[in-house]
């Protein structure tokens, strides 16, 4: 048996059999590849859920803990670009599904206009991004050796109009923690988005030149996935960050 | 040995197939390029055995430093970092990898009957991923080497080391990356690749046990991995979700930390266990004794093992109820590996046993690992916990499971499978000398330590009270033995690749798919995907087949 039978064997594999362009070697069909590609891509957003999901204990704990200094904290945050930046990241996954959507149906105007508005609106959610971070920069609110709670103590007029009440030493101190979160967790978000962006841009260099009009379009679809699940993040953390404490 | 189930070719004629996936290629691109699942298995083995040695040396210069009571070879400060890099690279860069990356890699595609793994492009990320974070530790310990234990335990971590623990923790976060890649591919290739005919059932139990270390390692590693990111912002930029004195809790840390890292372990051993499943079923002639109950006390021990960690931290201020139940819960992951152990020994009943040095390394296997999850249990036991934890008596068990289990599992399998990978028999004899030689030094090296962590000497110390130094001379004795134990595999082992006997398709006659093409492999493993119509483990299947010749498979 062996030797001989599978170099025989060997010989006559020299023969290319016919396949479609996309089909890698080591899978039986398209239908295979496309399965276990896909099944790739939700198996590492698990991963990346078990990711976030480490961020989130330490929230759902020490807001428990401190939840008076998160409420203040939160109240830092603008409401207004939190929401905008939702606004922009729903539509962007709506564009992204769109752009999905024309690759299947092979449109290709359709996959370059859906790619750049993701582009754009996912851009714009990090220059948003930038324009909060500044505030917190200014204010001190950034952790570290800068980090000013006093403010926390004796909020302003027009804070204690909007309902802020004063917090004791002790509990001013733990903004610190919330904003530590804040960052962590808003600062994974964005270089989630980061590389998300860089993705997009080579994929739409492809897309450009006519690229995923074959219906080989794995990326495509996977990307989708991804940014999904980044919106998805968001929709997480806009109202635990911005929202649940508004009105204590 | 008497008695051998060995069945080589007739060595006057034989020869080792010209065209495989070591020749279809040549050059060094060929190897760093590589989408071949089995030649990025050759790349994880050659790197892993490098940080092995490395690692080991640092277990020689601890053993040296504890041979007297005083600290005299090196300070206290070095010895802190000697015994971190030793478990720094122990543990994220041999165990967590050892058997998955090189023998997993190697051999789950073509027991499934597959020509790749799923993603070959990110199992060879994997790889690259493995060496930066390799790199980076090096690098670490060169340049100044980090002093918190590989547990990284906050605040020490955090605010009070002056090591280097940034770029460690960032080596740990890439390394984990890679075992995060290498589990995802082989999920995704149990579901997915699998041969026609292939069911679940008839999977290996090698299989069975590297699906739920995947489980595991998708799972676990992503939590290790923020853990760390929020450690190293801690000490880069200051934010303060470990810091007590910002009002953080270092006891967030430890739960998140132990929550992979003690699902890690079972990364660990898990696949060790699958091996020794391949081993004793090979070694007996007879199909793994409960093969369904032993394929889902792999799972069982996957899940059961996210839900203990807590029982490392017993003594660090969890609350009593806590502790009660985290007690409870670890004595029940010992259910699931008590039914291995005992399946593997009824497969040993009434078998024909023979002695080759793969069964001699399972063997000591199930002793080796029989007495660490036993003393496991009175760790396990919140009463006994506070009297045993930081002790000896810790390093004991943890080397029990660790080395006694899953290195000779990693050697068992090195060994069982070399003629597949090379098509070359390493030398019989003088194998089973080391691994005899292993088991003494083993014993040796690690025995004492259960006696005087009975009697209190706390670990990570450099020097300790006069009363201990006999057994940890043992101690140290011993592993001199357990160094030569090592150091033989990798001479002879070496030596084999020009001079072993060819070993043909099937040395050991084994049913696994593996075993059915030649070896070393093509690189498409298999001319035609194979049609599974036989059982797991049918050894009658496989003396049919030597009638009529092996045709449909491969």
């Amino acid at each position: 048996m062996s030797d001989s039978h599978a170099i025989a064997a060997a010989g006559e594999h020299e023969v290319h059999e016919e396949h479609p362009p996309y089909l890698r070697h080591h899978f039986v069909s398209m239908e295979q590849q496309t399965e276990t590609t896909s099944f790739g891509m939700w198996l590492f957003l698990l991963t990346e859920i078990m990711f976030f999901g480490g961020l989130f204990t330490a929230y759902l704990i020490y807001r428990n803990w401190y939840y008076p200094a998160f409420v203040a904290g939160s109240h830092q945050l603008d409401i207004f670009w939190g929401s905008l930046n939702t606004l922009l990241l729903i539509c962007s996954s709506f564009t992204m599904a769109m752009g999905v959507w024309s690759a299947e149906t092979k449109r290709h105007k359709g996959l370059v206009w859906s790619l750049i508005g993701t582009l754009i609106l996912g851009i714009g959610f990090l220059g948003i991004k930038t324009i909060e971070y500044t505030e917190k920069y200014e204010k001190h609110h950034i952790p570290g050796h800068n980090f000013d709670w006093k403010g926390f103590t004796n909020p302003t007029q027009e804070e204690i109009a909007k309902g802020d009440k004063p917090l004791a030493p002790d509990m001013a101190q733990k903004t610190e923690v919330y904003f530590s979160l804040y960052f962590a967790m808003t600062g994974m978000h964005a270089l989630h988005m980061i590389i998300g962006i860089a993705l997009l841009c080579g994929m739409l260099f492809k897309a450009l030149r006519g690229g995923y009009m074959d219906g080989h379009i794995a990326f495509v679809e996977n990307f989708g996935l991804y940014w999904h699940f980044v919106d998805i993040v968001w929709i997480f953390l806009f109202p635990l960050l911005y929202l649940i404490s508004r009105h204590q | 040995m008497s008695s051998t189930i060995l069945n080589l070719p007739d060595q006057s004629t034989a020869t080792v197939p010209k065209r495989n996936y070591l020749t279809n290629e040549n050059g060094l691109m060929s190897w760093l390029l590589t989408g071949d699942h089995k030649r990025i298995a050759i790349l994880y083995l050659i790197s892993i055995t490098f940080f092995f040695f490395i690692g080991g040396a640092l277990a020689g210069l601890i053993r040296l430093e504890l041979l007297t009571p005083q600290s005299d070879l090196m300070a206290s400060d070095t010895y802190n970092k000697i015994f971190t890099m030793h478990g720094v690279i122990m543990v994220f860069l041999f165990l967590v990898p050892s058997v998955p990356a090189t023998l997993g890699n190697f051999m789950i595609p073509i027991m499934v009957g597959a020509k790749d793994l799923a993603f070959p492009k990110i199992n060879l990320l994997s790889w690259y991923l493995y060496l930066v974070g390799g790199g980076m530790t090096l690098a670490a310990m060169i340049t100044g080497g980090v002093d918190t234990g590989w547990t990284f335990t906050t605040p020490m971590s955090t605010h009070f080391s002056n090591t280097n623990v940034v770029t460690t923790g960032l080596a740990v976060f890439v390394a984990g990356f890679s075992s995060i890649f290498t589990g995802l591919n082989f999920i995704v290739t149990i579901h997915r690749m699998r041969a026609p005919g292939m069911t679940w059932f008839k999977l290996p139990l090698f299989c069975w046990s590297h699906y739920a270390a995947s489980i595991l390692m998708v799972l676990g590693t992503p939590v290790l991995a923020i853990t760390l990111v929020l450690v190293v912002l801690e000490r880069t930029i200051g934010i303060g979700v470990f810091d007590p004195t910002k009002g953080g809790d270092p006891i967030l840390f430890q739960h998140l930390f132990w929550f992979y890292s003690h699902p890690a372990v079972y990364i660990m051993i898990l696949p060790g266990m699958g091996v020794i499943s391949e081993v004793i079923s090979t070694f007996a002639r007879k199909r793994v004794f409960g093969y369904t109950a032993v394929a889902f006390s792999s799972v069982a021990i996957a899940v059961f093992g996210f839900f203990v960690w807590a029982h490392h931290m017993f003594i660090m201020g969890v609350s009593n109820y806590a502790v009660l139940v985290f007690s409870l819960l670890t004595m029940l992951v010992a259910v699931p590996s008590a039914i291995k152990i005992f399946n593997w020994a009824f497969t040993l009943y009434k078998g024909s046993i023979t002695f080759e040095t793969p069964m001699l390394y399972a063997f000591g296997f199930m002793g080796l690992f029989t007495i660490g999850g036993l003393t496991g249990v009175f760790l396990g036991s919140a009463g006994t916990d506070i009297h045993l934890t930081e002790t000896y008596f810790i390093v004991a068990h943890f080397h029990f499971v660790m080395v006694g289990g899953m290195l000779m599992a990693f050697l068992s399998g090195v060994h069982f499978w070399w003629p597949k990978m090379t098509g070359r028999m390493y030398p019989e004899k003088i194998s089973q000398l080391a691994a005899v030689v292993t088991f003494i030094g083993f014993n040796f090296t690690f025995f004492p330590q259960f006696l005087v962590g009975m009697l209190g000497m706390p670990r990570r110390y450099a020097a300790y009270p006069q009363e201990f130094q006999v057994l940890n001379v043992f101690s140290t004795a011993g592993a001199s033995i357990l160094g030569v134990g090592y150091l033989l595999p990798i001479i002879y082992l070496l030596w084999s690749l020009k001079y072993g006997a060819i070993a043909g398709n099937n040395p050991w006659r084994a049913t696994g798919l593996e075993w059915q093409i030649q070896s070393p492999p093509l690189t498409e493993n298999f001319t035609t995907i194979p049609i599974v119509t036989q059982d797991v483990y049918d050894y009658e299947w496989l003396d049919a087949q030597k009638e009529h010749e092996v045709t449909h498979v491969g």
